[in-house]
């Protein structure tokens, strides 16, 4: 066993005191000590995008940062988005336009979404792919994902 | 995969890092973005004993005017900092230019300039880029300091001349001369991808519209970032024609540059984009550099 270190966390508005070994991810701190089983890990090599989530607001690659290196940060996670009752309008937005099939790459274009629309409320096609061209997705052909950010985005300006 | 255990330490100020470096040599490695360093690790290709993790120093976050025109960068620096930097528009527009074309967002809020020069991957942008404008680079041990010129501090794939106590703490990019100009080109099966082979170039014209200097570096083209020896001496006081632009890109793919074959292209294949890229790359400084008065 490693030496554990003292994490302290805000993670969706709720702060976490752990202790953690310091070779833990922030995707497995996430989902096995927090339970918090929204944000998915695919590739664990910063390619897939499924582990984006937010470190003070900004997008990351959950599985490319010890969770050690968040003591004192804020994360947020697709849970912190909306809840089922009670939607974010990204998540609306994702559900009315069929932005996702398996849902496996969702969390991490949600996150990566959220993060882009609030610095660019209004964007063009070309910005959105840009946007989420770190994000893989195996079914959609992405053309609802495109589809579903432009009505996010006109429900976001309302 | 997960990282093999090892010991963490995170200290607030660069002589204390520079102490852990010390004290543990060759068994240490530092993190600074870990956009390279944390992969390697998930593979355990890399099982370092010891970590030094550099983001809890704020002193080296910043970007600097310097007196001569020119720019400072802290190692730490992240890539969406430089980015989105008015002062690195206007005094390092090739930089500002390239920043997007770096991987991701989710990368860019974490990758810095020092990781990246220092992790001497050749097909990494800020490696190339650095020697093309003839950056150089501040490296600290606890003894001292030294300045080393960016195209005498990559040694080989993935080397540097940085030794086991030393930190690479600051790059200085100087200021661009009047009627310069400048291009990166790069082709990559994706966007945002490793670039298969990419070109830069840096260029001033004189009063009289020749080229005065160039200087073109290709990345992924060699172990280390490939210079146009050959093909900038063409250049040099020659009026910057269509004919004198091909027979430079010709002479660059040829014979300046060590392309080769993986899964993802051939060496040959790498040397024709080579010829392409730099034409364009040529094509653009030079028009640029007519255009900048």
């Amino acid at each position: 066993m490693q030496t554990l270190f003292d994490l302290g966390v805000t993670v969706n508005g709720a702060r976490y005191e752990h202790a953690v070994e310091p070779r833990t991810l922030l995707s497995d701190f996430l989902r096995h000590d927090l339970g918090l089983t929204g944000t998915h890990v695919g590739c664990e090599h910063g390619v897939c995008g499924a582990c984006t989530v937010l470190l003070d607001g900004n997008p990351i690659r959950s599985c490319l940062i010890f969770a050690i290196q968040t003591h004192g940060h804020a994360i947020t996670t697709v849970e912190g988005l909306g809840t089922i009752d009670n939607l974010h309008p990204i998540q609306e937005a994702f559900q009315e336009a069929h932005g996702l099939q398996c849902g496996f790459c969702t969390p991490g274009i949600l996150t990566t979404v959220k993060s882009f629309l609030e610095q660019n409320p209004d964007p063009s096609e070309d910005e959105i792919r840009e946007a989420i061209s770190g994000n893989l997705c195996r079914c959609t052909g992405y053309q609802h994902i495109v589809d579903a950010v432009i009505l996010a985005a006109e429900k976001m300006r309302t | 995969m997960k990282p093999a255990p090892f010991e963490y330490y995170a200290p607030t100020t660069v002589e204390e890092a520079l102490s852990h470096l010390a004290e543990h040599g060759y068994d240490a490695k530092v993190l600074a973005g870990g956009q390279s360093l944390i992969p390697m690790m998930n593979f355990r290709l890399v099982q370092p004993s010891v970590l030094v993790d550099l983001n809890n120093i704020p002193e080296l976050s910043y970007i600097r005017p310097d007196e001569n025109g020119g720019l400072r960068l802290g190692a730490m620096t992240r890539h969406h900092q430089v980015e989105i930097d008015p002062l690195v528009a206007e005094r390092a527009p090739l930089l500002h230019e390239t920043m997007p074309k770096i991987a991701y967002s989710q990368i860019r809020s974490r990758g810095t300039f020092g990781g990246s020069v220092s992790h001497a991957d050749p097909s990494a942008e800020l490696v190339s880029l650095s020697v093309a404008l003839n950056g150089r680079f501040r490296l600290r041990n606890q003894n001292g300091e030294r300045w080393v010129p960016a195209n005498e501090f990559f040694v080989g794939l993935f080397t540097t001349v940085l030794e086991p106590d030393e930190l690479l703490v600051e790059a200085a990019l100087p200021s661009m001369p009047a009627r310069s100009g400048w291009s990166l080109m790069e082709v990559a099966r994706r966007p945002h991808d490793f670039a298969l082979v990419g070109a830069a170039a840096v260029v001033s014209l004189d009063e009289n519209h020749l080229c005065q200097q160039a200087q073109m570096v290709f990345l992924s083209a060699g172990d280390v970032p490939m210079v146009a020896h050959k093909a900038v001496e063409l250049l040099k006081g020659q009026a910057p024609t269509m004919e004198a632009i091909h027979a430079a890109a010709e002479v660059a793919a040829s014979e300046d540059i060590d392309p080769s074959s993986d899964i993802h292209a051939t060496a040959e294949f790498r040397r024709h984009l080579a010829n392409v890229l730099s034409r364009r790359a040529l094509e653009q400084a030079f028009k640029r550099a007519a255009d900048n008065k």
